[in-house]
């Protein structure tokens, strides 16, 4: 969780906005920090997380949790967390034949098929538990990223019905967020990832897209982070908020400044 | 924290991180070593692995590819259970020899090998690997190189080059003595044959896998991977790489290289056809075999003729779904070719993306624009250093008298030698420029050190000027 992030968000972990979808997106750049400042924002904030990691394994997003302030084998332990290793499921779904469905199924199918068994494990993992005491806040669901199922031969619609199932259950019924990250590809021209894109992107109430300078490669100033706060449901007579910020990853957090006051050019 | 943990110690750890791991029900491999997160630990223990070494950064286990240049670029070196990608030159005659000095640098250090091409027996590519310099031979033949190219203008070049003194150096001249890791590898002689028959290695020759009945599990990708992702997830089980088989404990690396994947030799019609029939069959191979490396002690070198694929988003994908990408760029055939700033050197070489593992951030080298050129023997990069002359040149254009400032803290001890810098390569430019320039007389001193007549910029409306106040007097 990144102090300055909050701050410029106007968000702390006790009092953060439900049933919300925040649409994550990195353009030339690598926006994967943002995905663990919400991880460990929402660990911190005491909610039951179901992370579906499709691009790195547990052991990155741990030990940068530990940087963070957060313990991702305790969370998972306390069963506060849910963690999908997508890569190691791969691995077992293709070379061995499983008897029940598997979250990623569709990588034994010829066809394109569609997302239904990843949405079975994500409702299954978000279903409040009837134990009587209510120990998490809130149900949240974190994807990193959805441009891997695209190249895993989803469709961009197969990808957004399953968005579509996943705002209703979680963010509607369970009055959750949802967190997704999906990649900007530019000038690469992917048509699916811009469908996808910007589907996405109509139905986010926040949209935080990191963006590499323009000017090219800086040892100050890896990026730049825009921030769009939208109101999908109501109309459009109100406004939609944007900010922009330049940002320099450290270590252990990431400090962030306006356009051209980085410390190292003051 | 032991420095060097003995065999039956760390052996023994992994057994029972492997036990402790499957009795939760967890199969990947999470061996206790600079890699896992260790909440119980006291600390990471180093593993000693020949031919490894942890990372400064997170000690992340790393292995040589093959170019201590190159492993200086990458952050001192690939990190195991990735992948590193790279991108062929058009005519693909500078990817092999990286192909080959990863698989060499493989044999020297002992590690597993496992090569895989459609083009060429993996029998044939091993017989063709270059031979590693060793340590007493490779000094003399340093100095020999170094000899040739000594030239009359060395002595200005060092008080050019001091400036880049601040820049990282790019590769040390002359081998580490003992160093076990990243050796230098002479392209001109052949690896010798005790070596190769030394090593444990083994072969996926496309023809011949592809007409074998092995039992296929059903995938959409293409025959050929299929093949390829069960033979290599088949060799990292009976070995022991991923930790999971209780017979094997293996603590070696395996290093895999796949060559030319993506070519029409695989089955793959990516660089036939926009949108052909198996447009996901290459991702999809990158993601599984990004899982198998994962949790495996592996390595992985593959390189792919992107220039040849005609779809522009699955070259996005792929990169996506590799940690270190490599561009190389070769100037054969192209108007770079004749650039008087590119003829010492062979081609491009563009570092595309690097990964953040365990971390927020990456060890990305400054230096942006890299060459390489291939010496008599040896593969060399470089910064093409010329870039950033024009440059200054152009921030200070010849004709007028400049103050230097001389700063304290901003180049350290030396800022005379900065000076010094400036007025050797501008004196270069004034001696042509003030041949244009009427040089008048001193200006007036009245005795306490002001000058009482400031001087004037008098120029053309050119902007260039007419008049220089000389500063020594004219003789008459």
């Amino acid at each position: 969780m990144f102090v300055e992030l909050n701050n410029l968000l106007n968000t702390t972990p006790d009092r953060a906005e439900q049933g919300k979808l925040t649409l994550l997106c990195d353009a030339k750049t690598d926006g994967s920090f943002l995905v663990h400042h919400f991880l460990s924002f929402y660990l911190k904030a005491n909610c039951k997380v179901c992370f579906v990691a499709l691009i790195q394994s547990f052991s990155h997003y741990s030990i940068v949790g530990q940087k963070l302030g957060v313990s991702l084998t305790m969370a998972r332990e306390r069963g506060q967390l849910v963690f999908l290793e997508g890569l190691k499921s791969a691995v077992d779904v293709v070379f061995q034949a499983q008897k029940e469905p598997q979250p990623l199924q569709f990588l034994r199918e010829a066809n394109a098929g569609n997302l239904k068994p990843l949405f079975e494990f994500v409702r299954e993992a978000l279903k409040p538990v009837d134990s009587g005491e209510a120990r998490w806040t809130y149900p949240v669901l974190l994807v990193d990223d959805l441009s891997v199922l695209l190249s895993l031969g989803m469709g961009a619609v197969a990808v957004l019905d399953f968005i579509h199932y996943c705002r209703a259950t979680v963010c509607w019924e369970l009055k959750g967020n949802m967190v997704v990250l999906v990649h900007d590809s530019g000038d690469a021209e992917d048509e699916e990832n811009d469908i996808l894109l910007n589907g996405l992107s109509h139905q986010s109430h926040l949209i935080l897209r990191a963006e590499g300078l323009a000017t090219g490669f800086c040892r100050d100033v890896h990026g730049q982070l825009r921030i769009l706060w939208r109101r999908p449901s109501q109309s459009t007579a109100q406004r939609d908020q944007s900010f922009t910020y330049q940002y320099k990853i450290q270590d252990k957090s990431v400090s962030f400044f306006a356009k051209g006051m980085s410390p190292a050019v003051l | 924290m032991a420095a060097v943990a003995t065999c039956d110690s760390v052996a023994g750890s992994t057994g029972s991180a492997v036990a402790t791991a499957s009795k939760r029900n967890v199969t990947s491999f999470q061996k206790r070593g600079p890699r896992a997160s260790g909440t119980n630990d006291s600390g990471p223990r180093l593993v000693s692995i020949a031919g490894t070494r942890p990372s400064v950064r997170n000690g992340q286990l790393l292995v040589s590819t093959g170019l201590p240049a190159l492993d200086q670029l990458l952050g001192g070196g690939l990190a195991v259970g990735t992948v590193l990608l790279i991108e062929e030159d058009k005519y693909n005659i500078y990817s092999p020899l990286l192909f080959k000095y990863f698989l060499a640098e493989g044999i020297v250090n002992g590690h597993t090998l496992l090569v895989a091409s459609a083009k060429e027996d993996p029998a044939n590519i091993l017989q063709e690997l270059p031979a590693p310099l060793l340590d007493d031979k490779c000094k003399k033949e340093f100095d020999e190189d170094v000899y040739n190219h000594k030239t009359p203008e060395s002595n200005i070049k060092m008080k050019i080059a001091w400036r880049y003194q601040l820049l990282p150096k790019m590769e040390q001249i002359g081998p580490v003595s003992s160093s076990r890791f990243g050796h230098y590898y002479d392209a001109s002689k052949r690896m010798p044959q005790e070596l190769i028959e030394a090593s444990n290695w083994h072969g996926f020759f496309l023809p011949e896998k592809i007409s074998s009945t092995l039992k296929v599990e059903p995938c959409s990708l293409t025959p050929g991977y299929t093949k390829l992702l069960q033979f290599i997830q088949n060799i990292i089980y009976e070995e022991g790489f991923d930790g999971s088989n209780p017979q094997k404990k293996q603590r070696n690396i395996l290093r895999i290289g796949i060559q030319n994947l993506g070519s029409p030799l695989w089955g793959d019609d990516i660089c036939c056809a926009e949108n052909g029939g198996n447009s996901h069959s290459l991702t999809k191979f990158l993601y599984v075999l990004r899982g198998l490396l994962r949790t495996s002690l592996s390595a992985c070198i593959i390189t792919m003729p992107t220039h040849l694929i005609q779809n522009k988003a699955i070259i996005a994908r792929v990169t996506n779904l590799s940690d270190i990408v490599v561009g190389l760029e070769s100037f054969i055939g192209s108007e770079r070719e004749t650039n008087p700033l590119y003829k010492d050197y062979h081609g491009l070489i563009h570092i595309r993306q690097i990964p953040r593992l365990n971390n927020l951030i990456c060890d990305e080298s400054d230096v942006k624009d890299l060459a390489f050129k291939l010496k008599r023997k040896l593969f060399t990069i470089e910064w093409v250093q010329d870039n950033y002359l024009r440059q200054e040149r152009n921030i200070y254009p010849p004709g007028f008298s400049y103050l230097l400032k001389q700063k304290d803290s901003a180049w350290g001890e030396g800022s005379l030698q900065h000076s010094t810098f400036l007025m050797s390569f501008l004196a270069k430019a004034t001696a042509f420029a003030s041949r244009l320039v009427r040089h008048s007389e001193p200006l007036k001193q009245n005795g306490s050190g002001r000058i009482r007549q400031a001087a004037g910029p008098r120029l053309w409306h050119d902007g260039r000027r007419q008049e220089a106040p000389g500063l020594l007097g004219i003789p008459p």
